[in-house]
Parts: C-alpha cells; sequence; structure tokens
C-alpha cells in the first residue's frame, strides 16, 4: 500500500428530515482496494457523492494529496482524478458506446467545435479490448441488457485514468465471469497505484478484493478494519451493531400439489424458446441461470408487460390470455421487476403512494374516495416490517437510499396480496439484515400458501429459499432440479449448457463452479 | 474464459430501430400524399403549385428546425412564432423606417431572435423555470413587444411595408438559380426561400451530427442527470440550444417580411404549433434524445402539402385544420406501432 491520499474528516451532510452524514470519515492509500459498507441507507453512497462533486457537503474537510480541496461539481472531480461508477445506471439511451465513453471530453478535430468519431470508436475499442469486452462500440446503449451496461459504465470511469475510483455496488448486476473480469481489472489499477473505493453488500466479495474495509452506521462513522483479519460475522455485527440471527437454510417442506400456474410452449423470438414448466400453491420455485438467459423475459411474458409469439398460460388450471400487466394483477399475479428505476417505482411519488400504487382498489371507499387512512396504516406497516429507512411515508422516493427503493417495491406487491408473486432479484442491492427479512417473509408467504417464482443469480440464494428449481440457458429450460439433489455445480452446468457449445467452455464453467 | 465471453456478449439485433426506417416512413407518407392530390386534382402537379408548396414550406420549415433541437432536449419551445414576428418588426423598423443598410438589418432580424432564445435558455437553466412556462411566457413578451414597436410610425398598430426598399423582397422571392434552371426547367421559378431553407438544414444537421452542441442536445435529451455526472455543463449547453432554436426563428422573421414585403405585427400566433407538428411529424421523440433534421424537413413538406393539397381541392380552411390535426396523431402513432414492434 501507498502514500495517504485522501482522507475525508468531520463530514456532515443534511437533507430536510435526514441527517445523512454526522462527523463521518474516510481515507484511502494509493494502491489500496478499500471496501464502504454499512446497512441500506447507513450513507456510503452520500459519502462517495461528496467526494465525486456531486452533493456539498455541510462541513468538513477533504484532503486530497496533501491539500485541502473544496470539489464543487463532477467535473472538478474529474480534474483532480476522482471519478465515481454510480448505483444507478447512468448512460444515455440514445448515444453510442463509444459517445456515452467520452461524453463531455469528445477529442474535436479539426476545429474546435467538431467531433471526431473515429477517434472515439478506435480508442473506445482499445479500452474494450483491454477489458476483454466483446462489445462494439458504434452500438446504442439502449441495447445492452443492464449488465453490459454496468461493464460500459466501468470502462467509461476507467478512461479518465484516475487517481481514485469510486464504484458504489458495481457487481449488483453482473455475471461470474464478469466479476472476475473486473476483480482482474481492479487489480492492475491497484498495482499502478489508483486508489479504489468500494461498495457492496456482497460481503463475501470484500474478504477476496479488499485490503481494507470501513463500515458506517446510521451515518457514523464506525470502524476500519484490515480485510485480512476479520470475519464476515466481525462485519455483519460492526455493520448493525447488535448480533444479526442468520435463520440456518431451513429443509424446505413439500409444498401440496395443486397447480396454481403452468406456463407451456412459450416462445418469443429468440428471447423464449418454448418454455414449459408449472408452479404449485405454496411453493417456491426458484429460476436460476446466468445473466440474460431469459429468465426476466419470461417473468415479463407472464405479467404481460411483453407480448409473446406463442404459448398457453394457465392459471389455476384455466386457459388465461393474459395481455398486459393489468390483467395480470387481475388474475392474481405480481411482478417484483428487476429494474426498479425504470419498471417497478414511481420516483416522483412518496413512499405510501408507491406502495398503494398496485392495489389501489383496496383503499376506494363506497364514494370512490380514497382512504387514505388506510394507506397509511398499511404503508407505515410495511415501512416497519421491512425497515425501510425514511423519514416518513411521505418522502419521495427518490430520496431514498438504493437498497431502501428496492424494499419499497416489495412493499408494494406484498400489500397487492395476489396469489402468485414473481421476484426477480429480489435481494439485488440490499444488506444482510434486510435480506434475511426478505427470507423469512417469503418463507410466510410461502406457508400462507402463495406461490412464489424467484429469479436469482444468486446461487446461494436460490440453493437456500426454492423448493424446486428450473435452470435456464439462451431462453431454453436446461432443467430442473429439486432441493434435495440440487447443488452450485449442478446447476451451473446446466445453466452453461447451451446449444452447439464449445466443450472446453462447459469444462471451464464447471471447474470454475466446483472452486466455489 | 474469453470464449465464454464472447458468447454472453452475443449483442440483442437491433431491429428496424434505426433513423432510417422512421424517416423512410415520412417520406413514403410524403410520395402517397402527394400522389393521391395529383389523382385528385389535375392543378396540383403543376410547376406553379409546386413552387407554392416549396415556399409555403420554407418559412415553416426554418422555425421546425429550430424546434428541433429544443425538442430533442426533451423541452418544447412555444415562443417561436411571436418571436419570428419581433424579429420581422425589429427589421422593418431598421431597413423602412430608419433606412438602414439591408444586411444590418437582416442581422439584427436575425439577432433578436437569438436575443429571445438567450433569455429563454437562461430562464430555463439558471432560474430552472419549466421551458413550456417559461416559452410561453417569451411568446406573449415578444407578441405584445412586436405590436408595440409597431405603434413607433404612426401612434397606431399597423404593418411596416418594405416598398421603399425593392430589393428585400428579392430576398426571398427573387431567383438566384433560375438562369442555371433555364435550359432544364424554364418554367420552375425556384424561389431563393428554398434555397434558404435548404442551406439552413443543411446547417442545421451539420450541428445536430457533427459537433460539440448537437452531441450535447442528444445526450441532455435522453439522460440529463447522467450528462450533469460525466462533467457537461448542462445548463449553458441548454442555453446554447435556446440560443440557436431563436436565431432560426429571427432567420424565419426575416424570410416572412421578405415574403409579405411588410412586418405584420400581429401575425405569428400559432406558428409554433405548426413548426411543433413538423417536428413530431418527422419522428422526433418529444421525451427527447432522438431526432432528425431531415424528419423535420419532411414533416414540414407534409404540413404544407396537406395544406395546399387541400385548399386546391376547395376543402374549406375549417376542414383543413382537423385533417392536419388528424395527421399528426396518426403520424405519431404510426411511429410508436413502429417502435412497440421490436
Ligand atoms: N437527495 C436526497 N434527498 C433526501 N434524502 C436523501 C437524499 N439522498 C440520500 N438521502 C438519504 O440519506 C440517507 C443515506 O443514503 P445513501 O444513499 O447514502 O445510503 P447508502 O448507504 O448508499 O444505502 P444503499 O446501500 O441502500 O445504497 C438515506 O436515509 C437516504 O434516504
Ligand atoms: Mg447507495
Amino acid at each position: 500500500m501507498g502514500d495517504l491520499l485522501l482522507k475525508m474528516a468531520g463530514i456532515e451532510k443534511s437533507f430536510p428530515g435526514v441527517h445523512a452524514l454526522s462527523q463521518a470519515q474516510f481515507e484511502l492509500r494509493a494502491g489500496e482496494v478499500h471496501a464502504l459498507v454499512g446497512e441500506n441507507g447507513a450513507g456510503k453512497s452520500t459519502l462517495m457523492k461528496i467526494l465525486s462533486g456531486i452533493y456539498s457537503k455541510d462541513a468538513g474537510s477533504v484532503r486530497y494529496q496533501g491539500k485541502e480541496v473544496e470539489i464543487s461539481s463532477p467535473r472538478a472531480a474529474q480534474h483532480l482524478g476522482i471519478s465515481m461508477i454510480h448505483q444507478e445506471l447512468n448512460l444515455m439511451n440514445h448515444l453510442t458506446l463509444a459517445q456515452n465513453v467520452f461524453v463531455g471530453r469528445e477529442p474535436r478535430q479539426p476545429l474546435r467545435f467538431m467531433l471526431d468519431e473515429a477517434k472515439i470508436n478506435a480508442q473506445t475499442q482499445a479500452l474494450f479490448d483491454s477489458m476483454h469486452l466483446r462489445l462494439d462500440p458504434r452500438t446504442l446503449a439502449a441495447e445492452l441488457t443492464v449488465a453490459k451496461q454496468q461493464m460500459v459504465e466501468i470502462a467509461k470511469a476507467l478512461s479518465f485514468n484516475s487517481q481514485v475510483l469510486i464504484m458504489d455496488e458495481p457487481t449488483a448486476a453482473l455475471t461470474e465471469s464478469e466479476i472476475d473480469e473486473l476483480f482482474r481489472i481492479i487489480r492492475q489499477l491497484r498495482s499502478k497505484g489508483v486508489g479504489i473505493v468500494y461498495i457492496s453488500h456482497r460481503l463475501e466479495e470484500l474478504k477476496q478484493i479488499s485490503d481494507r474495509i470501513t463500515v458506517m452506521r446510521d451515518g457514523h462513522y464506525v470502524d476500519t478494519v484490515d480485510a485480512k483479519a476479520v470475519t464476515i460475522d466481525q462485519i455483519i455485527g460492526m455493520m448493525v451493531g447488535r448480533a444479526i440471527y442468520e435463520s440456518s437454510p431451513e429443509v424446505p417442506e413439500q409444498p401440496e400439489q395443486a397447480v396454481v400456474l403452468a406456463v407451456r410452449g412459450l416462445n418469443r423470438g429468440t428471447a423464449i424458446r418454448d418454455v414449459s414448466f408449472v408452479l404449485k400453491k405454496g411453493e417456491i420455485l426458484g429460476f436460476a441461470g446466468l445473466m440474460g438467459a431469459g429468465r426476466t423475459e419470461v417473468a415479463r411474458a407472464i405479467f404481460g408487460a411483453d407480448p409473446i409469439d406463442s404459448g398457453e398460460i394457465f392459471v389455476k388450471g384455466i386457459r388465461t390470455a393474459i395481455q398486459s400487466p393489468r390483467d395480470a394483477v387481475r388474475h392474481g399475479i405480481g411482478y417484483l421487476s428487476e429494474d426498479r428505476k425504470r419498471y417497478g417505482l414511481a420516483v416522483g411519488l412518496s413512499v405510501e403512494a408507491n406502495i398503494a400504487l398496485a392495489s389501489f382498489e383496496q383503499f376506494v371507499g363506497s364514494l370512490g374516495v380514497v382512504d387514505d387512512s388506510k394507506v397509511r396504516s398499511i404503508a407505515s406497516r410495511y415501512v416497519d416490517l421491512l425497515s425501510i429507512k425514511t423519514p416518513g411515508i411521505q418522502q419521495l422516493v427518490r430520496n431514498l437510499s438504493g437498497g431502501n427503493q428496492q424494499k419499497v417495491v416489495i412493499g408494494k406487491w406484498l400489500t397487492a396480496d395476489t396469489e402468485i408473486l414473481i421476484f426477480d432479484e429480489p435481494t439485488r442491492g440490499i444488506d444482510v439484515g434486510a435480506k434475511s427479512e426478505i427470507y423469512r417473509l417469503l418463507n410466510e408467504l410461502a406457508h400462507a400458501g402463495k406461490s412464489i417464482l424467484m429469479i436469482s443469480s444468486e446461487l446461494p440464494e436460490i440453493l437456500r429459499m426454492s423448493h424446486r428449481i428450473v435452470v435456464m440457458c439462451e431462453g431454453r429450460i436446461t432443467g430442473e432440479l429439486s432441493a434435495a439433489e440440487a447443488t452450485q455445480e449442478k446447476i451451473m452446468r446446466l445453466a452453461t449448457q447451451r446449444s452447439g457449445m464449445v466443450a472446453a467452455t462447459e469444462n471451464s464453467f464447471a471447474a470454475k463452479a466446483e472452486v466455489r | 474464459m474469453a470464449t465464454a465471453e464472447k458468447v454472453f456478449s452475443a449483442p440483442r439485433q437491433p431491429i428496424l430501430r434505426s433513423n432510417a426506417a422512421q424517416k423512410l416512413l415520412a417520406f413514403a407518407a410524403l410520395i402517397v400524399i402527394f400522389a393521391v392530390f395529383s389523382f385528385l386534382s389535375p392543378f396540383f402537379a403543376t410547376p406553379e403549385n409546386i413552387v407554392g408548396i416549396l415556399l409555403a414550406t420554407a418559412v415553416n420549415g426554418v422555425l421546425a428546425l429550430g424546434v428541433t433541437f429544443v425538442i430533442v432536449t426533451a423541452g418544447i419551445d412555444l415562443s417561436v412564432g411571436t418571436v419570428m414576428t419581433l424579429s420581422a418588426v425589429m427589421t422593418g423598423l431598421t431597413v423602412s423606417l430608419a433606412g438602414w443598410p439591408v444586411p444590418l438589418g437582416i442581422l439584427i432580424g436575425v439577432l433578436t431572435g437569438s436575443v429571445a432564445g438567450l433569455i429563454n435558455g437562461l430562464i430555463i437553466s439558471r432560474m430552472r423555470v419549466p421551458p413550456f412556462i417559461a416559452t410561453l411566457g417569451m411568446m406573449m413578451v415578444a407578441r405584445g413587444l412586436a405590436l408595440v414597436l409597431s405603434t413607433l410610425e404612426t401612434g397606431t398598430i399597423k404593418p411596416i411595408y418594405f416598398n421603399d426598399v425593392p430589393v428585400f423582397r428579392q430576398l426571398m422571392m427573387g431567383s438566384i438559380l433560375s438562369p442555371l434552371l433555364a435550359p432544364v426547367a424554364p418554367d420552375f421559378n425556384l424561389p431563393n426561400a428554398v434555397l434558404i431553407l435548404f442551406v439552413a438544414a443543411l446547417v442545421a444537421a451539420f450541428v445536430l451530427a457533427k459537433t460539440v452542441l448537437g452531441r450535447y442536445t442528444v445526450a441532455i435529451g435522453s439522460n440529463e442527470e447522467a450528462t450533469r455526472l460525466s462533467g457537461v455543463g448542462v445548463a449553458g449547453w441548454k442555453t446554447a440550444v435556446y440560443a440557436l432554436g431563436g436565431t432560426f426563428s429571427g432567420l424565419a422573421g426575416v424570410m416572412i417580411a421578405s415574403r409579405l414585403n411588410s412586418a405584420q405585427p400581429a401575425l405569428g400566433v400559432g406558428y409554433e404549433l405548426d413548426a411543433i407538428a413538423a417536428v413530431v411529424i418527422g419522428g422526433t421523440s418529444l421525451s427527447g434524445g432522438q431526432g432528425t433534421i431531415l424528419g423535420t424537413i419532411i414533416g414540414a413538406f407534409i404540413i404544407s402539402t396537406l395544406t395546399n393539397g387541400l385548399r386546391i381541392m376547395n376543402v374549406p380552411q375549417e376542414w383543413q385544420f382537423v385533417v392536419t390535426g388528424l395527421i399528426v396523431i396518426l403520424a405519431v402513432y404510426l411511429d410508436i406501432l413502429r417502435r412497440r414492434r421490436m
């Protein structure tokens, strides 16, 4: 580890009704990966946004390369060599990848005001190549999956040749192989002396990649520890300030046999190919697979959010044509989407309005007037139950931390009280405490006779929660496993079982899976 | 590992997403409209009438060019019509009443538009007034000022004529191209107005596609927050976009004054809606990030061809409005259908 690069001390920040940071501190050395952890709403993103010039601090000092600095705008941060990859995706869909990477500092030729497209394409290509990223710089950002967009954001941040690189949950949407690639890049940067701030809720990653770990709680600094010297349990203890009850993976009991949802021969283009499966009453059915395997597409098709080419959907044995999400909700199907910003939330509305959004009928009185007090009491209940960190149920969802926004979506579908619930990556970006709360809730729901289809890219989560596991690859279902027979290796093998795939690839995957 | 990466990265193939498809669609619509009217009326496809259509497109087309930039940033400009009038009046005052040289008067007219646009931009990006409100206000202010300025001569509101400076009318109605066209099409008296429109369109297309201003116009419309986080000075560039829009309004003002041989202070309200309609028919999305100059030009031609054709068919003006309105809705609906099928 090198010299001290950065020291933030006594940082204060308040938003209306929220004291987000109080006496927060953080330091970073050259050539270190410094992890920043804490529960949802602990103030991690806020602290780093101050460092990258997005928020201004109320008080405190930032010393950078030995000098006291005031960072007043993202541009000022860039000039100092500080860049940040944000928790929410921040690409411009209508621009190409190269244009996205270079926006704000386009090389201009031959006159000052003209753009040099060829040059940015070439430079972006070189950048992608160095990251082993097979993407065409001329593709529009809108055409990429969330995971690929994330990789492009990382490429963009790298292109600044920054001294300080802040990554706010960079792996939340990445596949295993992409995470490996990211770690390779991080190590490479570290050896060049770049200081890296790494925010993540995947605590297992921290041991792998970080040198030191700083823990925050409720806007306060808790401690900074050597990553080699602590256990994950100790980190969790510091994060939540109490011993956390990690329920041991319970042996899922056999659900009832009644089929509530049957899907037969679902097809859409190359995204969904001949998908058939059943979901039983009181069952948690895990959908495993790599990112982009078509699981979200299947969920959206069942929910009526996307049209299908062919296929039949039976709800409780009756063939149903679901043309729109409204139809789906009427037939008792709820969908918690993976991309909360885009599909799951009205970020300009309050917490209570979002929670009630999918079930307003419940709250309408005899005269067609919304029963506000009922909305309020239900909203408050879920805010407590899911421990959503917010100054009040009137707070705009936009102002919540990333993980707390995700909890609001969960509250929304729990309120809607549908028979069939599709959860797409329900714990992405959610802290450990809330994660076990959500697991407990899912179990309770299944006990109460609801049927749950859970899409998750985290194998431990799938293994721990599911009664049965369906594995997808390239739009097809490649296999089904019962809870008893499922292992990480078996799932990985099915998840990489592509048609006409090179054998070597499969082996390398199987090998990788075994290592884990 | 590299092999695995490759398989994962297979990009989703874009179907019909290209802007080319949209332009093709709009262009096809224009051809169809043209063919239908030619079939219905023998007077439609005559050289004089086609020149008439071209001439009618010129002013609205130039206004629509400026509006395109604004709409691509996900903004709106309601003031273009009355700012155009204000610019016309300014040119009238300086050239006709004060007797200043014509080029200077033209410059003042154009710059009047730029200044109005600049003020719009500052109000929107610095004072954070929503574009709809800011430009609605400017629309009324410009209208009022145009009327006030027109009273300077006689104390009452009245048009300012350019009868003393016949050369001014030649700006639009003259034809520097006719000597070139004469051998091929002797009847085809292509007025300069059309030339101005095409040159302006080329400049606009260049700015939108090839310059920094154009790039940031798209970026802001696509995701303003992300653009800001990329270190782009969004406020400044937005101001520049509105100023550019105003400049086109100023040019349109000079053009309409030349064409009518007068500055009509009461004119202008309603022009902004025609311009917006042209932009939208041309495939520019009101939610920003997307739009082309070629599309806008085709959109402007669709509107003027329709208006012209309906008039030739003796459809009363009331009904012309109805038809144009329906076409705007239809055009946008077709565009939505096309996108949804992806
Ligand atoms: N713009 C804002 N306006 C109001 N409150 C805000 C704003 N941004 C953040 N907050 C509040 O500040 C607190 C800290 O939020 P922050 O986003 O820093 O949390 P975080 O540690 O990054 O959490 P997560 O792990 O969920 O991303 C939260 O209570 C949040 O609601
Ligand atoms: Mg955060």
